[in-house]
């Protein structure tokens, strides 16, 4: 690792955006084995969420910041991190009428290729957003907002907030969103209105363990290769869907524990996706303390167990926006630890190559080819 | 109530800003507002929020809140001990804004 380095712009270079507990860093190289780290950007902030959005050859960088005393805001950057633009008036902001403020932005989803300008944000209180500007203002979904459930929703350990948003490339009306606590919600007709989606997931921690809604889901991830076919990583529970959630099935069998909060899912390939195990809800750390990722090739029929390069003895949980994959051939694959340390692989999880150490608590990765 | 940079009379409120915040404010520490009147500390965030959004929007929330970590004190005396946001600052009195001791 090459601390400090400049921040290398040529197409083709490979951007690791790394959002921690004090700050954003920017990481990039050509091969995908050794890596430039950039100096710190946002220093003593949160960074939870981070969206790379290459789309019309375009990269713009956007990220969710947050403060301890002086509130959340999203930030983004057309020049690789040189300068950060802030809208004055805030990308993300309450109406007066609302009864609501900001609290801290989980997510910032640039939506698919086919609607270039639209960028979706996920945000606690639970609220979706879109924007239809690249990420500089974003309204407020009042389908989601107003919707009878919401006095139902609860908080999960890390706030009550929509941290997932899954678009669809074929499909720009059907859009799936989970929430901790509440589940998994889709609409079919853009946002309009939401239905929840969650049968076959199982809410042990409620009296009915199979309601409607109130499942706390942790991380969705589509699967771009099969159409309606979804990921769910749940707090105990890892499920698929083949409809677009209408049915949910368990595929938590031939992994060491069903806990942990990525879901991730192959760019292309249908029936390919990763999942990073914890031991359990009162036991966050990875199974034995061996930190390891997990791949099904089959749509979780089977998993394999990727430890090649990874510590043994690690104590950190892995959180659920601090994993990604990128979209080269073979796909990359990165994630960093709750003590600061990331990994990335350039075979799909064969490998792993420590990238970076010691930076605070990883809370969001994201990663982006160069246009 | 207006807002000014500079010239500071009697009846101004003088508003100290943390260091933190002063490239919210055109690189401004001291911030010099001229009144007419008595004014509440909502109706001073108000007009520096007019005429600096950015800094308005570190101080308060969409509901109008004073962040929970952000203290305001007027002639040193904590608005949350007093009136809070309704606290009234005379003409002449000092508005210092710190942020709490918080974080990890």
């Amino acid at each position: 690792m090459d601390e400090s380095a400049h921040t290398r712009t040529e197409p083709g270079t490979f951007l690791l955006a790394i959002g921690t507990k004090k700050g954003l860093w920017l990481a990039t190289s050509v091969d995908r084995r050794n890596w430039s780290l950039s100096d710190p950007h946002f220093l003593m902030n949160e960074i939870p969420s981070i969206g790379i959005d290459t789309r019309g050859g375009r990269t713009r960088i956007l990220v969710g910041v947050r403060s301890e005393h002086w509130g959340p805001t999203v930030a983004h950057s057309d020049d690789l991190g040189q300068t950060w633009i802030e809208p004055e008036q805030g990308a993300i902001r309450f109406g007066a009428d609302d009864g609501a403020a900001l609290s801290r932005v989980w997510q910032i989803q640039p939506d698919s290729v086919g609607q270039p300008d639209v960028v979706w944000a996920g945000c606690e209180p639970i609220s979706v957003w879109k924007s239809t500007d690249g990420g500089e203002h974003f309204e407020l979904n009042r389908g989601l907002w107003e919707h009878p459930h919401r006095p139902d929703w609860g908080a999960g350990y890390g706030g009550a907030a929509a941290h997932s948003i899954a678009v669809s490339a074929e499909d720009p009306d059907t859009v799936h969103v989970a929430m901790s606590t509440g589940g998994v919600y889709r609409s079919t007709d853009g946002g309009s209105t939401w239905q929840p989606r969650n049968t076959g997931i199982s809410a042990y921690f409620l009296p009915d363990p199979s309601p409607e809604f109130g499942q706390c889901v942790h991380k969705i991830a589509r699967d771009a290769g099969t159409s309606g076919r979804l990921y769910a990583q749940n707090h105990h529970g890892v499920y698929r869907t083949d409809d677009n959630g209408d049915t949910w099935m368990s595929i938590a069998d031939g992994l060491p524990s069903d806990f942990g909060f990525v879901m991730l899912a192959h760019p292309r390939r249908g029936g390919t996706a990763w999942v990073i195990p914890l031991k359990a809800d009162g036991e966050r750390i990875p199974p034995d303390g061996d930190l390891a990722v997990h791949r099904s090739d089959d749509a979780g029929e089977t998993w394999t167990r990727l430890d090649k390069g990874l510590p043994h003895g690690e104590y950190n949980a892995v959180l659920r926006d601090a994993a990604a994959v990128d979209t080269a051939e073979p796909v990359g694959v990165y994630f960093g630890t709750r003590g600061g340390e990331v990994y990335a692989s350039d075979d799909e999880g064969a490998a792993f190559t420590e990238i970076a150490s010691h930076l605070p608590d990883v809370l969001c990765v994201r990663v982006a080819v160069l246009p | 109530m207006t807002p000014a940079t500079s010239g500071l009379d009697p009846p101004d409120i003088e508003v100290i800003l943390p260091r933190a915040l002063t490239a919210e404010a055109d690189g401004q520490r001291r911030l010099r507002v001229s009144c007419d009147r008595a004014v509440t500390v909502r109706h001073l965030l108000a007009e520096i929020a007019t005429r600096y959004p950015l800094l308005g929007r570190r101080l308060l929330d969409e509901t109008g809140q004073l962040r929970r970590f952000v203290n305001l004190y007027v002639d040193g005396e904590d608005v949350r001990r007093s009136s809070g946001l309704e606290t009234p600052i005379g003409l002449g009195q000092q508005v210092q804004i710190i942020q709490s001791v918080a974080g990890g």
